[in-house]
Parts: structure tokens; C-alpha cells; sequence
């Protein structure tokens, strides 16, 4: 476990510190002087020299890389060239909004993936199971910016149950995060399924059926748990996907979060916030597969009594 | 079943229009005023957006549009992300290690965020847009190579070839690659969906294709707008979408179950969580 655990770590300071390089290295993408982007051709001479200094740009790259990170550490990440506030105090203003969103989408999923999947493989090739799969399918492939309007113009206009958009009050959660939850839902319950199938072939399985258990404990209790471990790795990579996924989700149901505030500020060339945005979501994903690779470590006797590289 | 060859038609069907489309009678950027938000009639099949111009012909001026950056990004993230992937796990030490080091970054930015950003900071146009999106694709393309190289680098044909003094380039072209590249089509495959989505995707954001240009995350874009009055704006786009999406997954599937590969969906750009 310490081997593991170190190894892990390690990965994840190395990943941190890439991605706070590529991050930082975003604004020196693109191409010409994002100056000249952001203040447009009339721009004097002497405000364009006022917002190379403010960005730092007239400093070497080292420089400017080094104060970045050195800022990251202090959690400075300057200031926004469009609000007169610092990209922190921003952030700060709407992480909470975003959490909750994705929050209540991966309650949502897992609610809905859970039972389905645990449904389709105890009834494989049943019409459950292809009930199942086929809402997987169409969950799948049924893009956030086109559900979302789909279920306003059912719930909203149509019934008027729910708020069209912003964010007041626990119901106008319920639409974003439905929205935001249904892909994720349907490729879980998908893992869930092809996992459990596996697991219930093992012998195990088979003894436990001769000992005469029910068969909801057969499934659960000997096959879930050992099915675990997939479907956690799986939710891990998937929440990036969900984070990702929230940005559109936030634009469609014009919801306060990072995700607007990232589109807001691509749209008005505010580029440090264009950067705590893109920093803030990534480096939360880092750290929920981190967490997600602890957790399972912890699960998995296998992993955690292995004295190597996990 | 029968669905299942449906999906190819419809597959089919868009290549056939994506292709086809510059030598269409359409009017996709005609602004007749006297047609705003016009419902769908025998006239005007889909109907007419908020400038007049028919639905049906900007739509499927869009499925060119996805169809072309789909082709594009697949093509490029597949063929960088195989080279890297293959080369590095064959030759292996440094190489190998630098690369992992490198996915793991670019495995660290969810979904389409890294695209986003970029597509958002490099300014909107196709040529930015599938900038963006081969950048964040070729990762799934590279980890999946390596992981099949090494996987099969050791076997004995590749051992007899390598004492037989065969050049590294010929034992990865001739020896490796058509081993490998069964999961590899299938991960195009479905790279495909996710390209077509995440270009809807990023210009329903704005960061995609510009107007009068004709996008199916446009014209959702511009439909939500007139929700109330006109949703057959946000519909026909959204289902066109929809149902290509579905298409190319369903082909995935059943090309996986035929070609009996069995790995785990990479989530770069197939994520669907879009």
C-alpha cells in the first residue's frame, strides 16, 4: 500500500504541475499577440504597453511562467481584465454553483444506472434487458445542448413544473443536473451490466447459488461487490467527462457556474479567467481520480495488501 | 436486426449529402422575410429559421460540415496518436516514458474542456475547430496503440523479424500495425460520434462554425431562442444530430462485437457527455 499510495501521488503532483503549465501556456498559443486580440487594431500604443504590463507579457517566459505557478501555489491567479476583481474572488463566486450541478447529476446517474444495470444482467436477454440497453443507447448518444431544450420545452413551456433557466430555488437544479446526468446514467448502466455479467460467471457465484441464497443476494452480495472495482474506475474517468460535459449544460440552462463563466470570458478575450476556469475543472478532476484511485485501493484487498506498484 | 442496418443507410445517407451538397439546388443562406419562423408545410419541409431561410437546406449544409470535420479529426488524431503510440511502445526506455508523462497531462483536462479553451482562445472558424479537437484527440489514439504494441511486441514473429535484422520502421508498419489495428478501428469509429458532437457542441458555445455558416450546434443555438414560438428550430437540427450519433454508435457496437475487441472505451472524445 505505502508503494502504491506513494506512486500515486507522485503521478498526480507530476499531472498538477503539466497541467499548469499547459494551462499557462494557452494564452502563448495563440497565434499573434493576444494583446492585439484583446484590445482589437485601434488600441493606442500606450494602453496596449499598459495591459502587456498588467499581463506580464513584457517579461521573459520563464519569468512569467515561474510567477504563475508561484501564484497557483498562493492561490493568486491575477486579476480579470473585464470585472474589477481578482480571477479567485470569481471563482470563488461560482465553484459552488458547478458542484452542485454535477453533484445532483452523478446522484442522478447512479440512481438510474444502478437498478437498470443490476436489472438488464440479472434478466440478460430479457425484454428488461433490451429496455435497458436501449435507453443506454439513446442516453448515450443524445447530446446535452439538444436534451436540455427538449426537456424546457416539455417541463418548462409545456407543463410549466420547473424553471427555463437560471438559478433559484432547489427546483431549477432539477432540469441541468437531469440533463447533465442522462449520458453518464447510460454508460454506467452499461458498466454495470457488462460487469456484473462477468463476475457471475466466476465460480464463486455458481457456489453460492448451490448453498441455496436468494438470487437478489447472489447478485448483490457476492456479485455487485466483486463488480465494484470496474464501475469505480470507470465513474472516475467519467466525471471528467461530466465536468467537461457541465459547460455546455451550464450555457444551456444559463446557469451561474464555471462553466458560463468560462464561455463569458472566451467570448469577452478575458484570458485569466479564461485560465482559473480551465485550471479550477481540471485540477478537480485530477483530484477526484485521485480520490477514486484511493477509494479503490481501499476496496480492493488485492490492491491494498500489495506490497509493489499497485 | 433490421435497425442495425438502418444505421449504415442513415451513415450512408450523410456521406452522400455531405459530398453532394455544393451541387444541391439549396438556398441555405437565403434571407426571405416573408418566411420568418415559418412552421413546417408541404412547401417547406422543416420549415423556416429566424431569418426566412429554409431549415432543410441550412441542415443539411450542416451535415457537411460535421461530416468534414468528422473525417478530419478522426483521420489526423488517429494517424499522429497511432504513430506516437506505436513507435514509443515499440522502441520503449525514454520514449515510452515521455509519452505516458505527456497522456497522463492530457488526460487531465475533462472531456471537451481542453477543446473548448482552445477552440475559445485560437478565435472560431472549421480550420481552429479541428485544430482543437485532432489536439485533444490524438491522446486516446496514442494510449491505445501503446497499450496493444506492447501487448504484442513480444511475440515470436516479431522476435524472428527483429533477428532477422528487419528495420524498426518495417516491423512496426508490417508487423505491429495490422495486428493492432482491429480496436483501433473500432475507437475511430466511435471518435467518430464524439467529433460530430463536440463540433455541435462547440459551436452551439459560439467557438465553432460562424454565421452564415450552417452547423447543427448553430442552429440548435440560435433555435433556443425561439423555443416557444418556433421549436421545430431547435428539433430538426438536434434529431439530425441525434440520429447520426446513434448511427455511429450502433456501428461501433456491432463492428466491436465482429471484430471481437474488448477494451474500454477511451473518454477523450467519446465520452458523450457533451
Amino acid at each position: 500500500m505505502p508503494a502504491y499510495l506513494a506512486g500515486r501521488l507522485f503521478t498526480a503532483v507530476w499531472v498538477v504541475f503539466g497541467v499548469s503549465t499547459l494551462v499557462f501556456l494557452l494564452i502563448h498559443w495563440v497565434p499573434g499577440d493576444p494583446v492585439d486580440v484583446m484590445l482589437g487594431e485601434s488600441a493606442s500604443g500606450a494602453d496596449r504597453e499598459l495591459l502587456r504590463q498588467a499581463l506580464g507579457l513584457d517579461r521573459p517566459l520563464f519569468e512569467q511562467w515561474w510567477s504563475f505557478m508561484h501564484g497557483i501555489l498562493h492561490f493568486d491567479l491575477g486579476n480579470s481584465l473585464y470585472h474589477q476583481q481578482s480571477v479567485v474572488s470569481l471563482l470563488d463566486s461560482r465553484y459552488v454553483a458547478t458542484a452542485e450541478l454535477a453533484g445532483l447529476a452523478f446522484l442522478f446517474a447512479v440512481a438510474i444506472a444502478l437498478p437498470l444495470g443490476l436489472l438488464a444482467a440479472a434478466r440478460r436477454g430479457s425484454a428488461w434487458d433490451r429496455g435497458a440497453m436501449g435507453f443506454a443507447m439513446l442516453g448515450v448518444s443524445i447530446p446535452n445542448f439538444w436534451l436540455g431544450p427538449l426537456l424546457v420545452l416539455l417541463f418548462s413551456l409545456q407543463l410549466g413544473w420547473l424553471p427555463v433557466s437560471g438559478r433559484e430555488g432547489p427546483a431549477s437544479l432539477l432540469l441541468p443536473a437531469l440533463t447533465l446526468g442522462t449520458s453518464l446514467a447510460a454508460i454506467l448502466s452499461r458498466m454495470v451490466r457488462s460487469s456484473l455479467l462477468e463476475v457471475l460467471e466466476e465460480d464463486y457465484i455458481r457456489s453460492a447459488r448451490a448453498r441455496g441464497l436468494s438470487s437478489y443476494q447472489v447478485l448483490v452480495r457476492h456479485g455487485l461487490r466483486n463488480a465494484w472495482l470496474p464501475i469505480l474506475t470507470l465513474l472516475g474517468m467519467q466525471l471528467g467527462a461530466l465536468l467537461g460535459g457541465a459547460v455546455v449544460t451550464e450555457t444551456v440552462f444559463n446557469w451561474p457556474g464555471l462553466g458560463t463563466l468560462l464561455v463569458e470570458s472566451i467570448q469577452r478575450r478575458d484570458y485569466p479567467v479564461v485560465q482559473g476556469c480551465v485550471l479550477v475543472i481540471s485540477l478537480s478532476y485530477v483530484l477526484i481520480n485521485l480520490l477514486t484511485d484511493l477509494l479503490y485501493a481501499w476496496v480492493d484487498p488485492r490492491i491494498r495488501l500489495h506490497q509493489g506498484h499497485g | 436486426m433490421r435497425w442495425r442496418s438502418a444505421s449504415v443507410i442513415i451513415l450512408l445517407c450523410w456521406a452522400l449529402v455531405a459530398l453532394s451538397a455544393p451541387w444541391l439546388p439549396l438556398q441555405p443562406y437565403d434571407i426571405a422575410l416573408e418566411n420568418i419562423l415559418q412552421p413546417p408545410e408541404p412547401q417547406l419541409w422543416l420549415g423556416a429559421d429566424d431569418l426566412g431561410r429554409p431549415v432543410l437546406d441550412r441542415l443539411l449544409m450542416g451535415a457537411r460540415t460535421s461530416f468534414w470535420v468528422a473525417c478530419w479529426v478522426v483521420s489526423l488524431s488517429l494517424l499522429i496518436g497511432t504513430l506516437f503510440g506505436a513507435v514509443a511502445a515499440y522502441r520503449g526506455g525514454i520514449w515510452d516514458r515521455a509519452l505516458v508523462l505527456v497522456i497522463d497531462i492530457f488526460m487531465a483536462f475533462p472531456g471537451i474542456l481542453l477543446a473548448i479553451a482552445l477552440a475559445g482562445l485560437l478565435g472560431p472558424g472549421i480550420d481552429n475547430l479541428v485544430f482543437a479537437l485532432t489536439l485533444v484527440g490524438w491522446v486516446g489514439f496514442a494510449r491505445l496503440a501503446r497499450a496493444q504494441v506492447l501487448s504484442v511486441k513480444q511475440r515470436d514473429h516479431v522476435l524472428a523479424a527483429q533477428a532477422l535484422g528487419t528495420r524498426p520502421r518495417r516491423i512496426v508498419t508490417r508487423h505491429l500495425l495490422p495486428l493492432i489495428s482491429a480496436p483501433l478501428v473500432v475507437e475511430a469509429t466511435f471518435g467518430i460520434a464524439g467529433v460530430v458532437v463536440a463540433e455541435s457542441g462547440l459551436s452551439f458555445l459560439g467557438l465553432g462554425v460562424q454565421p452564415p455558416e450552417a452547423s447543427w450546434g448553430s442552429m440548435i443555438r440560435d433555435g433556443v431562442r425561439y423555443l416557444l414560438v418556433a421549436p421545430h428550430l431547435v428539433i430538426a437540427p438536434g434529431a439530425a444530430l441525434f440520429i447520426v450519433v446513434m448511427s455511429v454508435n450502433l456501428l461501433g457496437d456491432r463492428l466491436r462485437d465482429w471484430l471481437d475487441v474488448r477494451t474500454v472505451r477511451s473518454t477523450r472524445l467519446t465520452g458523450g457527455a457533451v
